[in-house]
């Protein structure tokens, strides 16, 4: 592509155009179809299109019942865009509508020529982005069902709106990836005696502040330990690492992380403080009031109180049962008894994590690029994306060869067996895929004049240092 | 038994010397290097009974009455009787000659000995408060360096002021010390009497070290129990005890101490009734306890010359229990002690029981005690092994085993006593239980001390008996349970309940590296032929592997195709080794290669390669 021809050229990544949510069994007599349509992003759309949208998802999700009962159509390609339907609870349908990227050229009357690109788009990915959306909701707001059967309708309604109305903003489609398709947790590692001490540190936290029913522990947005069951932790770790963390990142860097209470007489100094709840302690005023999540949905339905607090790179998630009212009193109490220990076992963290970085002599740069993951135990490793901020999720790689790691995985789903995939990309890069039992890695190599067999050297050289402590076939 | 009655953590042992009583008649003396009781009937002429604790046989002589008895001892190993009448002069019944080895001139105002560390001290100067050491080893003598007593206050005249029965020495902790009495202590404004330590070294100077606090005045007397000192108080009739090593407020050079546990009386003592039980129908007698009559020995004889019983002192750990509530402060002072095992491990029973329970900071306090003292145990017994596997024993001749004492609590003991049952107890929570055991797998780790299985073993037990599998699995994950082939082989078994221990296990028998065998049996047993190929394959074991076992687990797939890939591995296995595909008649494969025929035909079977 001549330099020239790509300044006229003008990219759109994918776009969300629409989202919805509704159930045919409310509105099932003709002219009751408004009744259908729980949530409709953009609100503005008018209402007839509304309900001619919901009915064309409905009579599609219908009409391929008939070839698949039990697997309905999940989506539905067209020229433009992309449909991507989910039944999350019975008769409850979220309808997502993603725009295709497209790149708008100039023939050369000057007229402007949209292309739409209409096999950019990875199913597996966004589908995985609404499913996403509906644990994301569930964990905040609890089931559909549950929001019927505390108000009906009404309630439904508005709390779909209340949280969708915000949280569809933080989609950031044109990002979404591999990494969305596992919705993993990356973990930190850690050696045999500093994991007992949190341990340690947990349990005694645990019984002396009494209330907490499930405790999670994070050391630089990496989980460490969770006491939540692991779907649970799976969606509150995506909320913690892209949405809770990064909006306090900046005030960390400004310095503001400063011992607060250090002035305080009797107090011994420390570096906890709230992510959640009470910002300032010391005003007698100040609020307590913890995000509320909902989990164990499938059987002991708990509704829980979210309370985060950190020191330095260590944050620990308190839930305690929604019963209980978390006063000031307690939460000065969580302060003083969590605060310093919170502070001394992140500086033991850190002090013992760069031990074994310079023992394993692993602190050089990592000279594969490769994303690993492990079904079983959600476990996710990347060296191709940066930090995750809110709003994009940094690559270092080009988006085609993401695209190829997307493909690679959808035949490996296809399949049952072990397996393993080698391509060469158009861009000179060797891109390999493996799966062994539940685990997949995928591995990108910029060797333009290796073959098969050197690529195939290369990446057992990688499994041999990196993973030479599991089970992984080669 | 009542509550008070358990209180009691002094008693006289039960079996005591008896000998006849004091009398006009009957002279008693005691012997304190061999513990013996000379109980000597009318100067000696109606008989002389000697009895001491360790024999039970009494020794029984008759003497000519030669005039009044001063002193009468035995030589070590009562070869040698020595009998003293007046202030000069000793007497040997048989004829034998005494040489002088060696002698000191000093002006003496009284003197004591110790047996046990053989030890005299002199009392010299004027005030009689300068004590001169004398240590005596294999014939010889040799001079320790002198030093002074403190005296509560400047003494208004020149008379003796330090009096013997104020002075005691006993062996504390494997060192001697010297115990003074001081009646006053030194400072105005603390009332009360006091014990001072002085540490006695072999080499070196007399240290004062230790002040024990009374807090109380009168007339006392001093034991030595079990590394302990025992302060025995008249006028209350009630004893104190005092422990050196537990931490005591220290201003630099000497640490002053407190009683460990409020004052007690020692165990009200009752008299058996002498003669056959058929006679005396009578019930036993209470004895009357600290009685003016009663002298203290040292270093745990307490004699009762108008009753007649030699006792020796002993210290209860149990009642101890609920006097120290201090966790902490307790395991410290039982560790300490002699006989401490079963009172520790029923502690540690005790505050894990529901009704009963410690915290978790108090728990781990606890287990960091107990595994300090495993540690230095497990430590001294591995220098000892390296240092005779090296055979530098020889020139180190004063080297010995290290002695397991009590207060080595291990995991085994831990295990057996302590946790197997709490684990099982239904009305604990689980989640204490399960903080418990990673409390106690925390602390062997804090310590470098290898974890046992069945520790591991405890654990997953009680997260797979709530369900808490997603906990198992994270430790698994960060090798919280150390790898072994019974933990695989566990993980295995949960398979059914649990899918993820097969990985689990499988990257666990990985680890191992010793385990190939076993990776290959679960591939196989899953039906992974292709993949148990590719592992033995993988590590270059493929040579040695029977083809019988995988043509039949490939044959149970019922996938054809999968059949042909193994059938033609090993043809070309046999090709390579063998210069010829065909198996031979020892692989047993008949039977499979009539099938490979079967389905993929004659023509379908490798011809041998000829050059």
């Amino acid at each position: 592509m001549a330099a020239a021809g790509a300044a006229q050229e003008k990219q759109f990544p994918p776009a969300l155009l629409s989202f919805f949510i509704y159930n045919p069994r409310f509105g099932p007599r003709e002219g009751e179809e408004e009744k259908k349509i729980l949530f409709y992003h953009p609100n503005e759309v008018e209402k007839n299109e509304k309900i001619r949208n919901v009915g064309l998802c409905e009579a599609i999700v219908q009409f391929t019942r008939t070839f698949s009962p039990s697997k309905p159509a999940k989506s539905l390609h067209t020229q433009k865009n992309r449909q991507f339907f989910n039944e999350p609870e019975e008769n409850f349908w979220m309808v997502m509508v993603v725009r295709n990227p497209m790149i708008e050229k100039h023939s050369k009357d000057g007229k402007p020529i949209v292309e739409y690109q209409e096999e950019e788009l990875l199913d597996k990915v966004y589908s995985s982005v609404l499913q996403q959306c509906y644990s994301m909701y569930k964990l905040f707001n609890g089931t559909f069902l549950k929001a019927m059967e505390d108000g009906g309708v009404k309630v439904l309604k508005e709390r779909l709106e209340k949280f969708f109305h915000r949280y569809l903003q933080t989609l950031h489609l044109q990002s979404c990836d591999l990494l969305d398709i596992f919705g993993g947790i990356s973990f930190f590692p850690l050696d045999k005696m500093t994991y007992l001490k949190i341990q340690s540190f947990i349990n005694k936290m645990e019984e002396s502040l009494n209330i907490v029913k499930y405790t999670a522990f994070l050391y630089n947005d990496q989980l460490i330990w969770s006491g939540l069951e692991q779907d649970d932790m799976r969606i509150l770790y995506k909320y913690l690492t892209t949405s809770l963390f990064p909006r306090h990142i900046e005030p960390e860097l400004a310095g503001r992380d400063s011992p607060i209470r250090a002035e305080m007489p009797g107090n011994l100094q420390h570096y906890g403080r709230f992510l959640t709840g009470p910002l300032n302690l010391n005003d007698p005023e100040a609020k307590c009031r913890f995000p509320k999540i909902f989990v164990n949905t499938d059987d002991t339905y708990e509704e829980l109180h979210l309370i985060v607090y950190k020191a330095m790179s260590a944050a620990v998630c308190f839930m305690i049962d929604a019963s209980m009212q978390p006063s000031l009193d307690f939460c000065r109490r969580l302060d003083s008894i969590v605060g310093p220990q919170l502070t001394v076992l992140a500086s033991d963290i850190c002090e013992q994590y760069n031990i074994n970085k310079r023992i394993s002599g692993s602190e050089k740069e990592p000279q594969f690029k490769f994303i690993y993951f492990n079904h079983m135990n959600l476990a996710e490793k990347s060296t191709i994306h940066m930090r995750k901020t809110p709003s994009i999720s940094l690559t270092s790689v080009h988006p085609d060869l993401m695209k190829i790691l997307g493909d690679i995985n959808s035949d490996f789903t296809r399949m049952d067996e072990d397996e393993e995939i080698i391509v060469k990309a158009m861009s000179d890069y060797w891109v390999v895929g493996k799966k062994s039992d539940q685990r997949e890695l995928y591995v990108i190599l910029n060797q333009k004049n290796a073959n098969l067999i050197e690529v195939n050297e290369e990446v057992k050289k990688l499994c041999a240092t990196q993973f030479n402590n599991i089970f992984f076939l080669d | 038994m009542s509550e008070e009655e358990e209180d009691y953590y002094l008693e006289l042992c039960e079996r005591p010397v008896h000998f006849e009583k004091a009398n006009p008649v009957n002279c008693v003396f005691f012997d304190e290097a061999n513990k013996q009781v000379f109980a000597v009937r009318s100067g000696g002429a109606t008989g002389v009974v000697v009895k001491g604790p360790e024999d039970r046989s009494p020794i029984s002589f008759r003497m000519e009455d030669k005039g009044e008895v001063k002193c009468i001892k035995f030589s070590l190993g009562n070869k040698i009787l020595a009998v003293q009448r007046t202030a000069k002069t000793v007497v040997l019944p048989e004829k034998r000659s005494l040489k002088l080895l060696k002698s000191q001139n000093i002006n003496v105002n009284w003197y004591m000995y110790c047996p046990e560390s053989s030890v005299i001290l002199l009392s010299t100067t004027v005030l009689g408060n300068v004590l001169q050491p004398f240590y005596f080893r294999a014939g010889t003598m040799s001079k320790l360096s002198k030093f002074e007593i403190e005296l509560p206050a400047a003494p208004k005249s020149t008379k003796l002021s330090l009096s013997e029965r104020d002075i005691a020495m006993a062996t504390i902790y494997g060192q001697l010390h010297v115990l003074f009495l001081r009646h006053h202590s030194r400072t105005s404004n603390s009332a009360g009497a006091e014990v001072v330590l002085y540490h006695l070294p072999r080499e070196g100077v007399c240290k004062k070290t230790h002040i024990l606090k009374l807090n109380r005045t009168g007339k006392f007397a001093l034991n030595v129990v079990d590394n302990l000192v025992v302060v025995h108080h008249q006028d209350t009739e009630t004893s104190v005890i005092f422990d050196i090593k537990l931490r005591g407020e220290f201003d630099g050079t000497i640490t002053l101490h407190h009683p460990v546990l409020p004052a007690r009386s020692i165990q009200p003592y009752q008299i058996p009734m002498a003669g056959p039980a058929s006679v005396t129908s009578q019930s036993p007698v209470p004895c009357k306890l600290y009685s003016s009559s009663w002298i203290v020995f040292q270093p745990d004889i307490i004699i009762s010359a108008s009753q007649g019983y030699l006792w020796t002192l002993q210290v209860k750990l149990q009642p101890v229990v609920n006097l120290l509530l201090d966790k902490g402060r307790l395991m410290d002072f039982l560790l300490q002690r002699r006989d401490c095992k079963m009172v520790i491990l029923s502690v540690c029973s005790q505050m894990l029981s529901e009704s009963d329970r410690g915290t978790l900071p108090v728990i781990a306090t606890v287990f960091d005690k107990l595994n300090h003292e495993y540690k230095k145990y497990l430590e001294a017994e591995q220098n000892y092994t390296m240092v005779v596997e090296t055979g530098q024993s020889r020139s180190n001749p004063l080297l010995k085993r290290p002695v397991r004492t009590q207060a080595v609590i291990d995991q085994s003991d831990m295990y057996t006593h302590v946790l197997s049952v709490f684990t099982e107890k239904k009305e604990i929570p689980h989640k204490f239980v399960i903080a418990v055991l990673m409390e106690y797998i925390r602390s062997l780790n804090q310590f470098q001390i290898p974890v046992q299985h069945y520790l591991h073993e405890l654990v997953i037990k009680t997260l797979v008996q709530h369900n808490l599998f997603y906990m198992l699995h994270q430790f698994l994950q960060y090798h919280v349970l150390s790898d072994s082939k019974p933990l695989a082989c566990l993980l295995l078994s949960l398979e059914s309940i649990y899918p993820p221990a097969h990985q689990l296990s499988l990257d666990m028998l990985k680890r191992l590296s010793t385990a190939n065998d076993e990776i290959v049996e679960v591939l196989l047993s899953k039906h992974q032929v292709l993949a148990a190929l590719r592992f033995i394959r993988g590590i270059g074991g493929h040579d040695n592997i029977s083809a019988r076992k995988f043509l039949d687990a490939a044959k149970q797939t019922e996938d054809n195709m999968l059949f042909y890939t193994i059938f033609r591995f090993f043809e070309q296995r046999n090709q390579r080794l063998r210069g010829n595909p065909n198996f031979t008649p020892g692989e047993h494969c008949d039977e499979h290669v009539a099938f490979f025929k079967q389905v993929f035909g004659d023509q379908a079977l490798m011809k041998p390669t000829t050059f």
